[in-house]
């Protein structure tokens, strides 16, 4: 026997599942963000080579297709004679490493700061929408590149300071959620129950921000990933020798000219995933919004 | 009416003042977490005599309380002075002022670049609604949207510069003009009696050309932003009872669109647009980085990586107080317009 709540569950899955598949352009998404994670997770068996192996006298080959490549280096080699199709694949390692955590952090805490400050509200709300603001006020990349002025370049350091750059839209759209969540019966019934603060932001309040949660994380892992990859051009992020897209491109740079690939592939996956993340996003977004639906 | 105007006013004027204070504390103190010493970094080699160093500490007002520190710098930055660039030895406030037209400058083109290209796709898009030329639009704004703008800038490169050899690399002119810096935009400084005559319109077609890809590389989000933005905009009010009625009594397709879908859509697509001003700093710090584009950009990253502390301090002051004032402005101009918001 299932429980009215459990058919009731099956039945907005199912309008969800409709909704999503009908959106070409989301699951175009979703297939790039499929294959994306798959190359990370399998990078060891996929890679013809490691990243750093270095192959003399093989230096700046094109891809296979050009004059003068080979299959043995299918996208060709980049300045030192490392293999370009390798080094891609262990930078989607790394971005999904890089991109995963820094959602995670900025979820944490915005989702903290946003709980607190729209169920308690008053003094409290000001002083940490007044703090919101403030971060808000700096661009993202160069609040990004102060943090890491102040604790070093650095894969860690990075992650850190893009996941501050991405509390604020996290605790602003939690806020709001709390908000109007908190006027809502079963809230007041929790309230008439006894139940604690923490655990109504928690129990009650939480659980009933996921879908909303879900799309921000989606957006916030692509905005993740571009800002590291903008970090690591800029030399202040991610360093060498890491296969990091953002840096294969800066050091590409003094090549543009005689090998113009070196340049172009690492900026197309950047490209293809934060594309692929944001399709999907809008389109989770479409599918879960009941005052969007057709 | 007019009460409500004010008392909103009010509200966000005093909601103003705790944030602009918070930005100065924030960049104040940020900077005295970097690691380093600014008085050693000043002296170079003198700093290993002690006599020297202190004197130096002393005459920086390094040797007072962090919190009395704050009250003068506060103090001479109401009155313009930010110190002076370890680097150039010169105040921070010319630093700025002398960089910062070359930024605007670019920023303004993006932004029309943006909206010319923006606002007209968006239209057709929302008027012919899933059509082939919507999906192609919408679709490219996504990309444009995805854009990462850092390897943008460089395929253009590779593109117009290397490929097609009709575009510049970078900088804003050729060497081979001099023009003098009257206003520091180099589109109207290029067009003086001065330059005029001694070198007709070569340089005003030299700072054109050198302005074309950093504005394609600067204003492709831009433009993803307000296409959309029109589009999801325009769909709305054509489903207005009075769109409808105009439709109804038979006034043409066109004026239906531009006179009244159009007018009424403006209001979302002006707030994004003035939304977009504050995220072109952020485009202009990996733009002028590529397109060696002398401006405030570029000028805050080389200041970071040489630890110019006044530089780097009174920079983001600067860039964060303009943040809050352009949004600001933004929120009084867009109650005006609705005052539902309010």
């Amino acid at each position: 026997m299932e429980t009215t709540q459990e058919v009731g569950f099956k039945h907005n899955l199912k309008e969800f599942l409709d909704h999503f598949s009908d959106n070409k352009g989301a699951v175009f998404g979703l297939g790039l963000v499929m294959g994306f994670i798959t190359l990370a997770i399998l990078a060891p068996i996929i890679a013809p080579h490691s990243a750093s192996e270095v192959f003399p006298g093989q230096l700046r080959l094109p891809p296979f297709w050009a004059e003068g490549g080979s299959m043995k280096f299918l996208l060709g080699t980049d300045d030192l004679g490392r293999d370009t199709f390798s080094r891609l694949i262990w930078g989607a390692q790394i971005s999904l490493f890089v991109g995963v955590s820094i959602v995670f952090l900025s979820t944490l805490i915005g989702t903290a700061l946003g709980l607190i400050s729209g169920y308690f509200g008053g003094k409290v709300d000001i002083v940490i929408m007044r703090f919101i603001d403030i971060l808000m006020a700096y661009p993202s990349i160069l609040l990004a590149i102060i943090v890491v002025a102040v604790i070093g370049p650095g894969m860690v350091n990075a992650i850190i300071a893009v996941a501050i750059v991405g509390v604020p839209s996290f605790t602003r759209l939690i806020r709001a959620n709390v908000l109007e969540l908190k006027e809502r019966q079963f809230v007041m019934a929790a309230k008439t129950f006894g139940a604690s603060p923490w655990r109504i932001m928690l129990k009650e309040i939480l659980p009933n921000c996921t879908a909303v949660l879900i799309v921000q994380t989606t957006l916030g892992l692509s905005e993740g990933i571009l800002s590291t990859a903008a970090l690591g051009f800029l030399g202040l992020g991610v360093q060498a020798p890491t296969p990091e897209w953002g840096i294969m491109l800066s050091d590409a740079r003094p090549y543009i000219e005689s090998s113009p690939w070196l340049v172009t592939l690492p900026g197309l996956c950047i490209l293809a995933v934060v594309l692929g993340l944001n399709l999907f996003g809008d389109g989770l977004r479409d599918a879960l919004d009941p005052k969007l639906k057709r | 009416m007019r009460s409500s105007a004010l008392k909103f006013l009010k509200e966000k004027l005093i909601q103003l003042i705790p944030t602009l204070v918070g930005i100065s504390l924030f960049s104040f103190f940020i900077i005295r977490m970097i690691p380093g010493d600014p008085v050693m970094l000043m002296l170079g080699e003198r700093g290993s005599d002690p006599k020297v160093y202190q004197e130096m500490t002393r005459s920086l007002g390094l040797d007072k309380p962090v919190l009395e520190q704050y009250g003068i710098y506060m103090k001479n930055a109401v009155q313009g002075d930010f110190g002076r660039s370890i680097v150039s030895k010169r105040p921070v406030t010319d630093e700025f002022f002398a960089r910062f037209p070359a930024t605007l400058e670019l920023g303004v083109c993006a932004m029309i670049f943006a909206i010319l290209i923006g606002i007209p796709a968006g239209v057709y898009a929302a008027v012919h609604r899933n059509s082939i030329p919507d999906y192609i639009l919408m679709g490219g704004s996504l990309v444009g949207y995805s854009m990462p703008i850092f390897w943008w800038g460089l395929i253009l490169i590779i593109i117009f510069s290397v490929n097609l050899g009709i575009t510049p690399v970078s900088g804003r002119l050729s060497v081979m003009f001099d023009v003098p810096t009257i206003t520091g935009f180099m589109l109207i400084d290029s067009l003086s009696p001065q330059v005029l005559a001694d070198e007709g319109l070569a340089p005003f077609f030299s700072a054109i050309r050198h302005l074309i890809l950093p504005t394609i590389a600067m204003g492709t989000i831009p433009l993803a932003v307000v296409a959309r933005m029109t589009r999801s905009s325009v769909l709305e009010v054509l489903r207005a009872p009075y769109v409808q009625t105009a439709k109804a009594k038979g006034q043409s397709f066109n004026k239906v669109v531009w006179k009244h879908a159009f007018r009424n859509a403006l209001i979302p697509i002006v707030t994004v647009i003035g939304l977009l001003f504050g995220s072109i700093i952020t485009g202009a710090i990996l733009t002028e980085t590529i397109f060696s584009w002398p401006g405030i950009g570029k000028w805050l990253v080389a200041s970071i990586h040489a630890r110019d502390y006044p530089v780097i301090q009174g920079g983001i002051l600067f860039i964060a107080s303009m943040v809050i004032m352009i949004n600001f402005l933004v929120d009084i101009i867009y109650s005006y317009v609705n005052p539902k918001i309010r």
